[in-house]
């Protein structure tokens, strides 16, 4: 007896264009640069590295928001995103953490100390949300492929975020052990990650092997982790550093479109009795 | 107010599709295409933005010697699909403007009026129902006809429906009829027709109750379907550790090259 219907697949594909993947990058990026500034700053480090970062966070959050809101089917009601707020849905819990975030960064810019050393701690904790979020959007959903991964997303697109923050201060000319040191240590997590999606052989993780998608996760996942890793790890050089961060920041892109791809293939392919039906 | 649902039985369906022509007139449904699918008789295939009610065709292979719809034999099946209206509804819980609702009749109701077109509730859907209208921008679904019930009416599909596969009414009385139902049909030897309502799930039963016969996943119906927000926990427990292991990190990057 058939136990599908014609394999039409049960769940619906979501709709989100290439804008939603390129938010996950910049909003990360944004993040990272918010949480890598604020710390630099309270450390005494280098103050032209705490300046440039804030920039990067206070540039990523209006590109992050117009994204998002030319994903919009209805673009000219984005606004309606700031009519409740509903802590059981990330989207919700987000669309919140932007807007804050938007308006925390631009404060720590103000070029008046009292209103900029009062944004700054609000901005790193803003940024780590936005280093975060965008991990449990997409794995408390109906895709088999993300909720799969719920545990492990937040901290492979923090890590994603982080290593793009840090490799754009590099490109900058931010030549600094301690983000060499942070890139280190994302480039480790995204290797790991990568490891641990390959020896994942469970049917519902295919789309991340496979495919379209499992191409674009791969190659994510190489020029987020072991290129970036072993260019900065054996080499000293200046230029290996800046050629591990164009590879970092093409990673994390990738990594970010890979995923909304998989997602998208594991909805058309792996509905829950397709899935079942590999299973026999 | 009494929680309204439906109770659609496959057992009595006769596939004449008047539930979805009276769906879509009533509601001013755009057309979905005019495409033949090969696919028994059903054209739409799935539910959608423009699909609020579906006719499944689920043809069974004949047996040589037994006839067509005895009771040990099934042989062709019709299951008028529609929103499952759900206790605890995924796209509802995933709405970040508040524009699905829960109205007074225990339905679930997109605002078209205040919707966004995020598309985060599509996501958000264990049965793949709701769906953004491309040339719209906003989702659509089954409204439970709200405006028909503020009205003291029933939903078109139920009125229109002539042989009383759908049924309409209060969820408490509807589950007892299933239950009713169910046991006379055992007693007439159609011994495999089972209630479709996935109460030991997450997403604790549904306003849009189904008789089949068989196997519900071949009509498509999930056998566990799960409300997204079960995965929050996990979800926000891990974006805390990782927030505080970036904090902690970078601390540490900076305080060793002082």
């Amino acid at each position: 007896m058939s136990s599908t219907y014609y394999d039409v697949p049960l769940l619906k594909p979501p709709v989100w264009t290439w804008e939603v993947p390129a938010y996950f990058f910049i909003g990360g990026a944004a993040g990272g640069a918010a949480v890598i500034g604020a710390i630099a700053q309270w450390t005494g480090a280098n103050g032209n590295l705490a300046r440039d970062a804030r920039w990067i966070a206070a540039a990523g959050a209006p590109v992050s928001a117009a994204l998002l809101t030319a994903d919009l089917g209805r673009p000219e009601r984005f606004i309606n995103m700031l009519r409740v707020f509903k802590p059981q849905s990330a989207m919700s819990v987000g669309s919140w953490t932007l807007s804050a975030f938007s308006a925390s960064t631009a404060a720590a810019l103000v070029p008046i100390s009292a209103i900029s050393t009062t944004a700054v701690p609000f901005s790193a904790v803003l940024g780590c949300g936005m280093l975060t979020y965008t991990g449990v959007l997409i794995g408390a959903t109906a895709i088999p492929v993300w909720n799969a991964h719920v545990r492990t997303l937040p901290i492979h697109f923090a890590a994603s975020g982080m290593a793009s923050a840090a490799a754009l201060l590099t490109v900058m000319g931010h030549d600094d052990p301690a983000i060499n040191r942070i890139a280190l240590g994302a480039a480790a997590v995204e290797t790991l990650m990568g490891a641990s999606i390959e020896s994942n052989r469970a049917p519902v993780s295919e789309p991340l092997r496979a495919g379209l998608s499992g191409l674009v996760v791969r190659t994510g996942g190489v020029l987020s982790g072991p290129v970036p890793l072993l260019l900065r790890g054996l080499s000293r050089s200046r230029r290996a550093r800046q050629a591990a961060s164009i590879a970092a920041l093409a990673g994390s892109l990738l990594t970010r479109i890979g995923w909304v791809l998989a997602g998208r293939a594991s909805a058309r392919g792996e509905s829950e009795s397709h899935a079942r039906r590999q299973d026999d | 107010m009494a929680t309204s649902a439906f109770l659609t039985d496959t057992t009595l369906c006769i596939g004449c599709k008047a539930c979805e022509v009276a769906c879509k007139e009533y509601n001013q449904v755009p057309a979905d295409g005019f495409a033949w699918s090969g696919k028994s008789y059903d054209n739409t295939m799935h539910l959608g933005h423009s699909t609020w009610r579906h006719v499944a065709f689920v043809e069974m292979e004949p047996r040589i010697g037994i006839g067509g719809n005895s009771g040990e034999q099934i042989s062709w099946q019709f299951l008028s699909d529609v929103c499952k209206h759900c206790e605890h509804a995924g796209c509802l819980e995933a709405c970040p403007t508040g524009s699905i609702m829960r109205t007074e009749f225990g339905t679930v109701y997109v605002q078209p009026d205040i919707c966004n077109g995020c598309g985060y509730c599509i996501v958000g859907c264990p049965f793949g129902v709701i769906d953004r209208r491309p040339d719209d921008g906003r989702a659509f679904k089954c409204t439970f006809c709200y405006d028909r019930q503020r009205a003291g009416s029933m939903p078109a599909c139920a009125q229109a429906c002539p042989t009383q596969s759908i049924l309409f009414g209060d969820l408490e009385e509807l589950r007892a009829k299933a239950d009713g139902r169910i046991e006379d049909l055992h007693a007439r030897g159609v011994k495999d027709a089972v209630i479709y309502d996935p109460r030991d799930t997450s997403v604790g039963g549904i306003h849009a109750m189904f008789i089949v016969r068989g196997d519900p996943e071949a009509y498509n119906l999930p056998a566990r379907p799960e409300v997204p927000t079960v995965y929050l926990r996990d979800g926000w427990r891990s974006a805390a550790a990782a927030a505080a292991l970036a904090v902690v990190a970078t601390a540490l990057a900076f305080r060793r090259s002082r």
